[in-house]
């Protein structure tokens, strides 16, 4: 690890005047000390966000809309009672993420941040766009059975891991954000960035801007009766998804009134598919209609690699996604969340 | 070996309990010294730097700039690098490996170490080592199955034969009415003990203190001392606890000599601890494989011929290939038999032994194919092994020391409901939907004893003490070998002390082949019995003793006393006939080995039957594993609760070879792109659900003095084809390439 200075401010102002170019902000530190000891990323200064106060709390607001603080934890959120019982996909996306461990110390905030896990952004010695602009790829013609069959480009294949941000993503959820030039909000599915010509610029964050927190509206809580979190993945827990869909519906005489439909792992940002949500509209549910609903969340998917297997499962699982969330929102969280054993595992 | 065993009089009733282990306590509570908890004064922290490109040579190394760096110590490179007196290049004694200790700048495999950087602090030896920046000449790599040309083995690993062949193989081909020509994948594996490697080393003069995790830990000393020009004794290997070794914790490396040669280059203790990427080359693994298996049966469903082919990967510069077709011996009848192993040289490390290395793969292949063999029949995967149930020794026709394989079979199959199985695929569903499938393999492991030797004291106040360089990996040695003892000197087991894990002590063996708890525990055995002996000579021949006159075999030990047989009244405590002897501790020694005889006269091997279910998702294809039973017969169970764990380990690395574990190459740099715990996936808590073990008693005269087989890796083996078979059943498709991916059932079904 390099040497760096290391900046605790208390506010968000020192901690926005403390930033300059080169520097990083620290929350709960699980994916950017990792990028650290392996020398991916070598900050030159680290400015820790974790005595910020006011940072860390669940709020209603006089809107109806909820407001989570950056510096909320992972598993503070999923386990927040009044939250779930809102926003219950938002939960079953959190617990399916990560391992309890890292859940107890990753942040609202740093969920936002995290870094693509394609093997060759990770490896300091592979060619990455991401990582230095005008390197090269070697995930294109490497190993990348994993990477995005939407939304990517000839400069970069990577995928966001993100479980919450699916949800997010699906519930119309804003960033709040402060920087030097003073605060804004950004639409979460304009936060994360498509590749293009330009990888390394992941989220539409200026330089120093800093995530303080992510609102919900209150119209998204009243999906809460049909929502649903699936993750594909190799093992049941602590593993990243192979595809995840995001699934939430509001139903009103047996018609589909509303419909929210999000893929994750299969491009650069958490994928909203706005155009098979509105294909559903007023539709009655039954599997043969998500199936076209699915089919129409993939337009325009193709293999970056060897992965063109992703495509046909995104698909099957944004369907089973949607035939879930008609079923209805679990009454208890699953004992393995979004996992399709949930509710019939033994343990 | 004589067919009678040792008079029962001198057992207790120690073995066979279920003790909780001893050195639990210490480990829940941090207590328990593992190798990189030292931290000796003046400690220097070593990183080694390990190569980028898989081919090639190392052109350029900033040493400058590393060295700038504020704590560092010293740089090792091929430049400044103390001769060592053993060539890292040679085979100086049993089972050497070759491996790059900086000789020089050429670069065989990626992950290999091009240098050590030595810190006051971890944090200032890493970022030297990455500040070092190594440029490369690289010349492209040959990876995976078909990296280079095949060649035949003649010897196998550990001397096992490369090719052996029973019977008339094309006539048995020819004699078959039906039969399958099948080929297998199975894919790199490495081993990934939870405790990386790690040495801290200490030089005094010509002597060296290494704290290290060993699973070999005499025969060590011997290794170590070839490498640095000293004698054995003069090495000191204190290795009390490994966090699982897996077999690759008993070959010396690259980087840990290089660790050792630092601490005598520079006078100063040093501490070098394998990153978890690190372990993903320069340590051992299990080589790729590729399998053929043709199968042929008569009119009856018996094999007329069992025909096994394996190609595996192993290193360009020494050999190991995994002997994956060995596993098609010792198991089933056939007319005909064959296991011919070839290997393909491609620009990895050496692989190395890894949980159950050849039958684990091997199996993973034949307990597939010979499903695909019953069902091409028309058969009941458990009728048709049990048609082609071998009585003796295929090949051989030596007798089993024991086998009580038919009762494995028939016990886990009625704890399964294995009856209630229909024939075709794809016919279970459970309440959720899911497909549900059932599979079974059949486990065998060889039984084999290595050398050792024990020492047992009975001290002057009737307590025991014995020792034996025995190495517990995690599997219960500090118990299990404690139990034996105990009963050695008819004492309980609370009144034992029991050293080990050191290499002053006598040489315990080596801590593999499922064959430590045999071994040390005969060696630990003898001694007792010895000591024993010794003692009741003692009494029996003192006219004081109310035991004088019975003759040595005529008392028997039990709790700490001699009684005359068939008369309790007459008994005295060891405390007391020690005591009246003049107060001086009573010292036996024992050793235990199998002769080339007693190997000679009988087949011995550990047995089993795996009964798995499995649910997959009928379009999403999510697998998983919701039921495994094994039934195993490995002789006599020391300690019941021990063995059951390390059964269940086993069978839990039986999911992992079936559904999760591969390292992932990139064909172009040669380089594995999944060496963490985040991409190279084994199976979490969630995953496994459902285990049951049951154990059957084999009485075994043979196998050694107190009839134990092993179960240190036999739990992998079968399970694995137990589960392919399971997915087959319940989805109708047959993936011949482990571990088994959702993709890969996806494609099957898209055809």
């Amino acid at each position: 690890m390099n040497l760096f200075d290391y900046a605790r401010p208390t506010t968000v102002e020192e901690a926005i005047a403390a930033w300059a170019p080169g520097a990083s902000y620290l929350a709960g530190g699980t994916n950017l000390v990792d990028l650290m000891k392996t020398g991916v990323m070598q900050p030159g200064k680290l400015i820790d966000l974790n005595r910020l106060a006011g940072l860390d709390r669940i709020e209603s607001l006089a809107n109806g809309d909820t407001r989570v603080g950056a510096l909320v934890r992972n598993a503070d959120l999923a386990h927040d009672a009044g939250f779930a019982r809102a926003f219950p996909m938002v939960a079953e996306a959190l617990l399916s993420g990560a391992s309890g461990q890292l859940r107890n110390a990753a942040t609202v905030g740093g969920n936002l941040m995290q870094r693509t896990r394609c093997a060759y952004f990770q490896d300091a010695h592979s060619a990455c766009n991401r990582r230095t602009p005008g390197a090269g790829c070697d995930a294109r013609g490497g190993d990348n059975a994993t990477m995005a069959v939407l939304g990517w480009s000839d400069s970069c294949i990577a995928t966001n891991p993100s479980d919450f941000g699916v949800a997010l993503a699906a519930l119309d959820a804003v960033v709040e954000v402060e920087g030097p030039q003073g605060s804004r909000e950004i639409a979460f599915a304009d936060f994360h960035l498509l590749p293009g010509q330009t990888p390394d610029r992941e989220t539409a964050l200026a330089q120093g801007e800093l995530v303080v927190a992510v609102r919900l509206p209150a119209a998204s809580a009243q999906l809460r009766h049909h929502s649903r979190y699936l993750k594909l993945r190799e093992r049941t827990s602590y593993a990243f998804a192979l595809v995840s869909a995001a699934a939430a519906l509001r139903l009103e005489d047996g018609h589909i009134v509303e419909a929210r439909l999000a893929l994750g792992a299969v491009a650069a940002r958490p994928w909203r598919a706005n155009d098979a949500e509105a294909l559903l509209i007023g539709q009655t549910p039954s599997d043969e209609l998500f199936k076209r609903a699915a089919d129409v969340a993939l337009t325009g998917a193709t293999p970056s690699g060897d992965n063109a297997h992703k495509i046909e499962l995104a698909r099957r699982t944004a369907a089973r996604a949607l035939a879930l969330a008609a079923i209805g929102t679990p009454k208890r969280m699953p004992a393995f969340p979004a996992s399709l054993f949930g509710e019939h595992a033994h343990v | 070996m004589s067919d009678t065993r040792p008079p029962a009089s001198r057992f207790g009733s120690n073995s066979g309990q279920s003790f909780t282990r001893r050195d639990g306590i210490a480990k829940v509570t941090g207590t328990a010294t593992f190798a990189a908890d030292n931290h000796p004064d003046g400690l220097l922290y070593a990183v080694y730097v390990p190569a980028t490109i898989a081919r090639g040579r190392v052109s350029h190394l900033d040493v400058a700039a590393a060295k700038a760096h504020p704590g560092v110590a010293e740089v090792i490179t091929p430049a400044n690098r103390p001769m060592l007196d053993g060539d890292p290049e040679s085979k100086g004694f049993m089972f050497a490996f070759r491996f790059e200790a900086l000789q020089d700048n050429t670069v065989r495999y990626a992950n290999q170490p091009i240098a050590l950087v030595l810190g006051e602090t971890l944090e200032a030896a890493t970022e030297g080592a990455r500040l070092l920046n190594p440029q490369y000449e690289a010349l492209p790599a040959r990876v995976g199955l078909n990296g280079d040309t095949p060649y035949k083995v003649e010897v196998g690993s550990f001397g096992r034969p490369g090719q052996t062949v029973y019977g008339d193989v094309a006539a048995g081909h020819a004699a078959a009415v039906q039969s399958v020509d099948l080929t297998y994948e199975t894919p790199e594996q490495y081993h990934n003990a939870m405790e990386t490697h790690a040495v801290v080393a200490e030089w005094q003069g010509d002597h060296v203190t290494l704290d290290m995790p060993n699973q070999a830990i005499v025969m060590s000393r011997g290794a170590y001392g070839y490498y640095f020009g000293i004698p054995p004794e003069n090495v000191l290997i204190r290795s009390p606890y490994l966090g699982g070794g897996f077999g690759s914790k008993a070959i010396p490396n690259g980087p840990t000599v290089l660790a050792i040669l630092a601490a005598r280059m520079t006078g100063r203790p040093v501490k070098l601890m394998l990153r978890r990427d690190q372990m993903f080359g320069p340590v051992g693994h299990r080589g790729a494989t590729r399998q053929r298996l043709r199968l042929g049966i008569d009119a009856g469903a018996k094999m007329t011929v069992l025909d096994h082919e394996s190609l595996a990967t192993t290193s360009t510069f020494d050999d190991f290939v995994e002997s994956a077709a060995n596993a098609s011996q010792g198991l089933y009848a056939a007319g005909a038999l064959r296991s011919a192993q070839y290997g393909v040289r491609v620009d990895a490390g050496t692989p190395g032994p890894m949980r159950a290395p050849g039958e684990a793969s091997g199996s993973a292949a034949l307990e597939c194919a010979i499903d695909e063999m019953a069902e091409k029949a028309g058969l009941d995967p458990l009728e048709f092994r049990l048609r082609n149930y071998a009585e003796t020794e295929p090949g051989t026709g030596l007798p089993y020391s024991s086998k009580a394989l038919r009762e494995c079979y028939l016990r886990g199959a009625e704890r399964f409901g294995w009856s209630k199985r229909p024939m075709q695929p794809g016919q279970m569903r459970d309440e959720a939907g899911m497909l549900v499938g059932w599979g079974m393999g059949t486990a065998l492991f060889h039984a084999p004893m290595f050398a050792a030797k024990a020492r047992a004291v009975l001290r002057p106040d009737g307590t025991g003490l014995v020792e034996t360089a025995a190495a517990d990996m995690g599997q219960g040695a500090w118990t299990a070998l404690a139990q034996i003892a105990a009963d050695s000197l008819g004492l309980p087991l609370d009144q034992v002390e029991f050293r080990s894990g050191s290499s002053d002590l006598p040489d315990g063996g080596v801590a593999g082949g499922s064959g430590h708890t045999a071994t040390a525990g005969g060696a630990l055995h003898a001694a007792g019995s010895d000591a024993v002996r010794r003692l009741a000579d003692i009494a029996t021949a003192d006219p004081a003793s109310p035991l004088f006159g019975a003759g040595n075999a005529g008392v028997t030990a039990r709790d700490g006393r001699f009684f005359v047989i068939d008369d309790d009244s007459r008994s005295e405590s060891y405390a007391d006939i020690i005591a009246r002897a003049g107060g001086t501790e009573v010292v036996g020694t024992g050793s235990a080995a199998r002769t080339p005889e007693d190997a000679g006269h009988h087949a011995m091997y550990s047995h089993g039957a795996v009964f798995a279910e499995v649910k997959v998702d009928p379009e999403l294809y999510q697998m998983r594993v919701t039921r495994l039973v094994g039934a195993f017969a490995a002789g006599r169970i020391i300690n019941p609760k021990l063995a059951e764990s390390q059964l269940m380990g086993g069978m839990i690395w039986g999911i992992s070879f079936a559904l999760h574990e591969e390292a992932r190459f990139d064909k172009r740099t040669g380089r594995i792109m999944n060496a963490d715990f985040a991409g190279y996936h084994i199976p979490v808590n969630a995953d496994v659900s459902g285990l049951e073990v049951i154990t059957i008693h084999e009485d075994d005269a043979h196998v050694n003095a107190l009839g134990i087989k092993g179960v240190g890796e036999i739990g992998v083996v079968g399970t694995v084809g137990a589960i392919g078979n399971a997915i087959r059943h319940a989805t109708g498709h047959r993936i011949r390439r482990f571990p088994i991916r959702i993709e890969d059932l996806l494609h099957a079904a898209l055809g």
